[in-house]
Parts: C-alpha cells; sequence; structure tokens
C-alpha cells in the first residue's frame, strides 16, 4: 500500500462528517478555540507587517538623498524605532505565535492549547499594545531605536519612550503567557501514540522557542520596568549623572533581545522543516539532528548576547568569550542548512508557491549566516558595528529568512485554515518580486556599511547616494510585492478550489482531519500509522488500531469540551 | 570534482578581489581587511555550494509532470552529517583563533588600560562645576578596559601622542593635553603612536574611524581608549557611530593625518592663536566653531544660546573640562 492510497483510505472517513464550522464573528471575539485565535494572530501580525513596511518604505525615501528633505529629523528616528519595535513585537513574533497557536495542537493530535482561557488573553493583550504603539507617530512617538539605550532614551520625549515601554511590557507578557502554552501543549498533550522524537519539527523548534521567550522575556521586562523608574521617577539605575550605568541596561536588553532574534527564526525552522519534505516528496534528512539543533541554538542563543557590545563597555576577555560562542552558533545552524539541502537532493520538487518561498528561504537566510560568523569576529565587527553591514545581515536573517518562512507557512498551510487553493500563478509572482525586491534592497548596504555609512541616519555623505537608490527602489518593489499576495488571499479564501483534506498528500497529523479542521480538530483522537515524513517508504499494511476513546486519554482542558 | 575546483578558485578570487573596504590607513586596517578577506573566502565558498545545490534542486530535481510517486526514502548518512557538523567547527576554530591573533595585535588585550583610573564625569553634579575633572580619582567600580590599547610591542613605551575626545550632541570636540589646545577637528602625525581618550558627555556616541577599522562607543562615565599609529597622509571622515539624537547623521567631523613636521607646525599655530584670544578659541579662521555648529540646530534641541557661548570657555583648558548641560536629564 503506497502513502497516497493509505491516505485516500483515512480522507475517505471525515467526507462524510463535516464537523461544524466557525463563524466569521467568532473571530472578533474572545475565542479559546486555538485555530481561532491562531488565525486572529496571523491576521493581526500582517496588518502590523503593512503598517511597519510602509514605514520602512518611509524611511527609504527619505534616504533616496543624502539630505533630510522628505521627513523631520526627529521624524525619521521615530520612524525607524517604531519600524523595528513593530516588525519585531507584531509582525515576526505574533506570526510565529499565530502559526504555533494552529499548528501545534493539529500536528500533536489534541483538540485544543493547554490553557485555552490564557491562550485567547494572551492575544487579546496585542491589539491595544500594538494600535498604542503605531498611534504614537500622530502625537508623540519614541525615537531612541528600538533598542532605546539609555541615556538617549530618557532623555528624549517622556510620553513617547512611556508608550514604548509600557507596549513591550504588555506584548512581552503576552508572549510569556503563548511560550507557556506551547511548552505544556507539546509536552503534555501528545496523542500517546506519539514519542517525542515522532513529534513533527515544528514542535521541536516551539518547544526550544518557548523555552527561550521564558528565559529571555522577564529579563527583558526587568530592564524596561527600570528604565521606566529612570524615565518617569527620576530614578538612576542607567542615567549616568546620578551613577547610574548606562551598560547595565544594555546587558539586561540583550539578554532578551539576542534570544529574540531566535525566538523570531526557530519557529520558522520548523516551518521549513515541515514544508521541504511534503514537496520533495522525501523524508526530512536527519530528523534526529534537526531537532537537537534546535535545542542547541536555543541553549547558545543564551549566551551569546554581549557580541551586540563589542565597541561598548566591554572588556577584551568578554569580547572574546562572547566571539567564540557566537561562533559556533553556525555550526547547528549549519547542519539545519545542509539537511535541508540534503532533503532537496534526488527529491521530486513540486516548484508551487510554497516551496518556492522555503527554497528562497534557504538561500537568503545562508546569506545572512555567512555575514553573521563575519560580524560574530570582534575586530571585524569593531569596524562595521552599527553601520549598514550590520543592517544588512539582520534584514537577510529577519526578511530573508522569517519573513520567506512565514510566506511560505501561509502558502502551505492556506489550504488547511481555509479549505481553499491559493492560486499558484499570483504565488509566484510574490515570490518573483519579493526574491528580488528583497535583493536589491539589502544586499548593496552590505558595501555601504563597509565603505563607511552608519546606521540610524538621516542624512550621509552623497558618496553613497547611488547604492542608496538601488536599495530605495528594492523597497518600492517589495511594496509592490505586497499586491499580488493580498489579492491572492483574499480572492483565495472566498473564491479559491476547494482542497480537500490533504492537497500535498502530506502525512503530519493536521492533515489527517478536515480542511478547515472541525471545532475540536479530530472526531477521534488519531493513532500515528507512519512517521512525520515517512515520504516513499513502503510500509506492510498493519493491523490499525482502534481510535482512543477512553475518557481518560481525551484531553480535558478545552473548554469546548 | 571540477566544480568543486571551480568553486574554490571563484572564492579564493573573489574573497580578494571584492573591492569593498574602503582605504587602509594604518598597520591595523591591512590586519582587519586580511581578517575580512579570508572570512569572504570562506563565505564566497559556502554562498556558492549552497546557492549552486538550491539551483540544481530546481531544475534537476523538480517534479515531472504526472509524477506521482515518491523520491527516494533516505532519512540520514551519519559519515556525511558528521563531515557537514566537523568541517563548519573547523572553520569556526580557525577564524575564530585568527579574529583572536588580528585583535591581540591591534591591542585589544593591552592592559594598561586596566589599571586606569576612570574619570567620573557621572560622579559631578552641574553645581559643582569647579570639581577638576580630571583629577584622578579613586579606583571605583569601573574598572574596565576599554577599546583597543597598545600593541604588544608598544605595551611598555608611553603613546608618543595622547588626545582627550569628547563626544557631545553632535560634535567631536577634541583637546591636546600637552598644549591645552582645543579643536573641533583631530589632527594627528603620521608615524606616531598616537592613544585617543575617549569620554561621552551626555549620551552614548560612537567615534568610528572607517578607514582604520576602529570603532568605540563614548560612554558617559566611563573613559575609553583608542590607540593606534596612523600611517597614511591624508583628510579621513570622523563618524558618530551611536544613536545620538535626531541630528545623530550630522554629528562627524575630520581627521588630517600629516606628516610630523607639519604637525607640529600646526600644533604651534593653534597654541599661538588659542594663547592670543583668550575669549574665543579659533579652531580655524575659516572653520565655525562648534556654537557656530550647535547654534543652527539649538532650535531643535531647545539649547539656549548662552549655554553655546560657554562651551569653548568651558574647553579651553583640559583641566577645567566641565560637564556642560546641553541637554538635561528630562531634556
Amino acid at each position: 500500500m503506497t502513502q497516497a492510497e493509505a491516505l485516500s483510505e483515512t480522507r475517505s472517513s471525515h467526507d462524510h462528517h463535516p464537523g461544524p464550522q466557525r463563524k466569521w464573528q467568532d473571530y472578533f471575539t474572545f475565542n479559546t478555540d486555538h485555530k481561532v485565535i491562531g488565525i486572529q494572530y496571523l491576521v493581526l501580525s500582517f496588518i502590523f507587517f503593512g503598517i511597519g513596511g510602509i514605514m520602512a518604505d518611509l524611511i527609504r525615501t527619505e534616504l533616496k538623498t543624502p539630505a533630510t528633505d522628505f521627513v523631520s529629523p526627529e521624524m525619521y528616528n521615530q520612524l525607524l524605532t517604531l519600524h523595528g519595535t513593530i516588525m519585531i513585537f507584531l509582525w515576526i513574533i505574533p506570526a510565529g505565535s499565530g502559526l504555533a497557536n494552529y499548528l501545534i495542537p493539529l500536528m500533536i493530535g489534541a483538540r485544543d492549547m493547554a490553557f485555552p482561557k490564557m491562550n485567547a488573553l494572551a492575544f487579546w493583550m496585542l491589539p491595544p499594545a500594538g494600535i498604542l504603539l503605531a498611534l504614537s507617530i500622530l502625537f508623540d512617538a519614541p525615537q531612541a531605536g528600538w533598542t532605546s539605550y539609555p541615556p538617549l532614551s530618557i532623555m528624549t520625549g517622556k510620553v513617547g519612550e512611556g508608550i514604548w515601554i509600557f507596549s513591550l511590557l504588555v506584548l512581552g507578557t503576552s508572549s510569556i503567557l503563548g511560550a507557556i502554552n506551547f511548552f505544556t501543549t507539546i509536552l503534555l498533550m501528545r496523542v500517546p501514540s506519539m514519542p517525542l522524537t515522532a513529534m513533527p519539527l515544528f514542535c521541536w523548534s516551539m518547544l526550544a522557542t518557548s523555552a527561550l521567550i521564558l528565559i529571555g522575556t522577564p529579563v527583558l521586562a526587568g530592564a524596561l520596568i527600570l528604565l521606566a523608574f529612570d524615565l518617569l521617577a527620576g530614578t538612576a539605575f542607567f542615567n549616568p549623572t546620578g551613577g547610574g550605568d548606562p551598560i547595565v541596561y544594555q546587558h539586561m536588553f540583550w539578554f532578551y533581545s539576542h534570544p529574540a532574534v531566535y525566538i523570531m527564526i526557530l519557529p520558522l525552522f520548523g516551518v521549513i522543516s515541515e514544508i521541504i519534505p511534503v514537496h520533495s516528496r522525501k523524508p526530512i534528512f536527519g530528523y534526529l539532528a534537526i531537532a537537537y539543533s534546535s535545542l542547541a541554538i536555543s541553549f547558545l542563543g543564551l549566551i551569546v548576547w554581549a557580541h551586540h557590545m563589542f565597541t561598548s563597555g566591554t572588556p577584551a576577555w568578554l569580547r572574546m568569550f562572547f566571539m567564540i560562542t557566537t561562533m559556533v552558533i553556525a555550526v547547528p545552524t549549519g547542519i539545519k542548512v545542509f539537511s535541508w539541502l540534503a532533503t532537496m537532493w534526488g527529491g521530486k520538487i513540486a516548484l508551487n508557491s510554497a516551496m518556492l518561498f522555503a527554497m528562497g528561504f534557504v538561500g537568503e537566510f545562508v546569506i545572512g549566516g555567512i555575514s553573521g560568523v563575519m560580524v560574530a569576529s570582534v575586530p571585524f565587527d569593531i569596524h562595521v558595528h552599527d553601520t549598514y553591514f550590520v543592517v544588512a545581515h539582520l534584514h537577510y536573517v529577519l526578511f530573508g529568512g522569517s519573513v520567506f518562512g512565514i510566506f511560505a507557512a501561509i502558502y502551505h498551510w492556506f489550504p488547511k485554515m481555509t479549505g481553499r487553493m491559493v492560486n499558484e500563478p499570483l504565488g509566484i509572482v510574490h515570490f518573483i518580486l519579493t526574491l528580488i525586491g528583497m535583493n536589491l534592497t539589502f544586499m548593496p548596504m552590505h558595501a555601504l556599511g563597509l565603505q563607511g555609512m552608519n546606521r540610524r541616519i538621516a542624512l550621509y555623505d552623497p558618496q553613497f547616494q547611488p547604492l542608496n537608490e538601488l536599495c530605495t527602489i528594492g523597497s518600492y518593489i517589495l511594496a509592490v510585492s505586497a499586491l499580488p499576495f493580498l489579492v491572492n488571499m483574499i480572492w483565495s479564501w472566498i473564491k479559491g478550489r476547494e482542497a480537500g483534506d490533504n492537497p500535498w498528500n502530506a502525512l503530519t497529523l493536521e492533515w489527517q482531519t478536515s480542511s478547515p479542521p472541525a471545532i475540536e480538530n479530530f472526531e477521534t483522537l488519531p493513532v500515528l500509522r507512519w512517521g512525520p515524513y515517512d515520504y516513499g517508504v513502503e510500509r506492510i499494511p498493519e493491523d490499525i488500531e482502534p481510535p482512543l476513546t477512553s475518557p481518560e486519554l481525551q484531553p480535558e482542558s478545552s473548554a469546548l469540551s | 570534482m571540477l566544480a568543486g575546483i571551480a568553486l574554490t578558485l571563484v572564492s579564493i578570487w573573489y574573497g580578494q578581489h571584492h573591492g569593498l573596504m574602503p582605504v587602509q590607513a594604518s598597520e591595523d586596517a591591512a590586519l582587519v581587511d586580511g581578517l575580512f578577506d579570508t572570512m569572504m573566502i570562506v563565505g564566497t565558498g559556502i554562498f556558492l555550494l549552497v546557492e549552486g545545490v538550491i539551483l540544481i534542486c530546481l531544475f534537476k530535481f523538480r517534479r515531472r509532470p504526472g509524477d506521482d510517486t515518491d523520491g527516494p526514502p533516505i532519512a540520514g548518512n551519519i559519515p556525511l552529517e558528521i563531515l557537514w557538523t566537523a568541517i563548519p567547527v573547523v572553520i569556526v576554530l580557525v577564524i575564530g583563533v585568527y579574529s583572536f591573533e588580528v585583535y591581540r595585535i591591534e591591542g585589544g588585550f593591552d592592559p594598561e588600560a586596566a589599571e586606569q583610573s576612570p574619570i567620573q564625569v557621572a560622579m559631578v553634579s552641574n553645581s559643582d562645576v569647579s570639581t577638576p575633572l580630571m583629577a584622578p580619582q579613586h579606583k571605583g567600580h569601573h574598572h574596565l578596559a576599554l577599546g583597543v590599547g597598545a600593541t604588544p610591542d608598544e605595551m611598555t613605551t608611553a603613546p608618543d601622542l595622547t588626545v582627550n575626545v569628547l563626544g557631545l550632541q553632535y560634535a567631536w570636540i577634541f583637546t591636546y593635553p600637552d598644549t591645552g589646545v582645543t579643536t573641533g577637528e583631530l589632527h594627528l602625525p603620521a608615524g606616531k603612536d598616537v592613544k585617543l581618550v575617549i569620554k561621552a558627555q551626555d549620551v552614548l556616541h560612537a567615534f568610528w574611524l572607517p578607514q582604520f577599522r576602529l570603532k568605540q562607543d563614548a560612554i558617559p562615565g566611563q573613559d575609553a581608549e583608542l590607540r593606534f599609529t596612523p600611517q597614511r597622509v591624508g583628510e579621513y571622515p570622523i563618524i558618530c557611530a551611536e544613536l545620538c539624537g535626531p541630528y545623530h547623521g550630522a554629528m562627524g567631523s575630520k581627521l588630517y593625518v600629516q606628516e610630523a613636521d607639519e604637525f607640529d607646525q600646526w600644533l604651534q599655530q593653534q597654541v599661538a592663536s588659542q594663547s592670543n584670544a583668550d575669549s574665543t578659541v579659533a579652531l580655524q579662521p575659516s572653520e565655525p566653531t562648534d556654537a557656530d555648529y550647535l547654534s543652527a540646530m539649538a532650535d531643535h534641541v531647545g539649547v539656549d544660546a548662552s549655554v553655546l557661548e560657554r562651551l569653548p570657555h568651558t574647553l579651553s583648558s583640559p583641566s577645567e573640562l566641565v560637564p556642560v548641560s546641553l541637554v538635561g536629564p528630562q531634556g
């Protein structure tokens, strides 16, 4: 029996029982269904992606010419601060949470998350914080950069900085609540037939991500609260005029904010590990190596933070220690990249939008990885720190990596979420425009930084104008690339071709239920009959075990059960 | 095999001919560029390998129309996985050791920096202006060796020239303690061992010399140093590389590396002009003073003109360096 036959068997059993479906109003309420919350997260994060993207294009328009002729320097700093903060805390991190919310229970055969009410609470903290932050541009936005280093951050506008701190505290709390949920759900709510080592790799990566969030975010909260005291109560934790130490803030800030990079990229590593085997029709290459490398990255990610401070108040021994730990991260990351390549090699690759974005992810992320090892080297980083080289590096990781990964995930799981297929030609146009726009925007920035253009400046040396014009053109192409995506999403959601339960013939559990899944996901909890990536594996037909119906095996925490 | 050789050759060639770095104005710069070239060779190799594999997959391993079968069920290959774990480990170790060496030769481990007593601007309030800030304070908790110090060869000798660098919104002020000269532009003699003592007055700044591949944050309350030997006569930009406010992009200056005798001449001129006119510190007759420069921005940052007027006076002698409160803590 081939996989396809096995799948068609399971599929037919669902056809006659279309479960109750959600109404559109449910998506605007305090709903505890993980699938609703997942969609809420994703839609909200895409809205903020749009807002942050408009800000990015305003920044690039200012930088088209060396003079400050488009926005005022104060407004420029507000834009770059909000762009950074929104893209990190309201786009990539919530988009990862959205995918995790939607997928984890489906992938492990659970009916909902471990703490559904807390899950809904975590989501509903985002809109007020995000709207407050985005609207601050209308009166007094923060303008000390997303890093918000004191003393500058406590000397510029009090209102804007206060809003920034408050929003981040709320967003951080939401993130912690989400992580508690992911961690508990993955560890305790798998179907009994699924050991940890038969979990889809996305769950492994979310396990690693949640651990990072739980360890790192409280430290950020500490830094922000102390900063708020300095700002509002006149204390001097970080204020040198009162004997405080601004470097302590940098340590506390980066203790969270470097792991935050892995919080933003690890979920998408998981996504790529899911998508590549399905569309290559091959088992993932080196399952255990990929799973454990997520944990290794998570651990190492906690001991590299001071590489953001190589030109700051750090002594030589500290710079050397953090240089070595940072470089070592290249090893587990390399294992992942090579494993993905080996998975594709010799496969039968379906070149659809999801797979193209996944391949784009690998190709673009590796550029950010290479420049990442470079900036880990202290003598070289002393030259490029706080320059456009770093801007290029971080965008290759977060745009070429995370954003490509999110797009890949949307194209891949869209049929599951909506029951309809995406329009492939539009998706491919979207991919090509994004690929061109991204490289045109960010590749020249490497050269700019090396040549001597520092970051976070509204006016620059005229010798850098030609390359900056290229970057600006690229950013406009990126703006245009959003159009086919938007059209595709809206059109396909309403009028797309019916997808069926498992259009990709995938083996993970989320594809073994209806599309979109019924309210409690599975009529009877599924039993694993194959590994998550057993493509091409010829299986001896076994006696199918009876479905698990005994009450003690059913999760009881779902508010709907 | 052939592809591998071609890939290696292209990487080696590109790693040395990328032309991405600005002029090398010191031997340190050449060292850093050597390190960067090496990383570019390795990086180009990895880039070509990965992108090449992706392109091959894109064309050679695409699914043919009508083929619904799965690929070969290969789930791993232990020797291959050990290989692609071991090779990055070796690469990382080599680059790590190489970086360590470059940093050591540059002077990153200069022990003298650790013995310096830091000047704690932070401990002096604005009302306490008479306290001489340059006087050594008791050894506080800020005992960090910050910046790049003497090279291993020069560790036992004192620098030929020391210049105090003060960063403030939005200018750099340079003071030559031996002569008391204060300027808004940095002049240094070529071929001499120079030590810059870097301080900040208000917020964080970063002192960056791209052509020297050197950068150090200027931190209020903590001194840092950059010690190097400029080799190439010329005019170079000095850039502030840490966000310091709306006009951060405008905060820059020039470094003039001159032959030793030209430099001495310039310094004498400065001494003469600054002692003649003790009420106005003429930087250079044709150049605007920092006060002029800043007054244009005074409206934006909320500084009144009288504060700017005080600026050159208070900085005219290094023994009277006073924290001018351009922007108050809650400004």
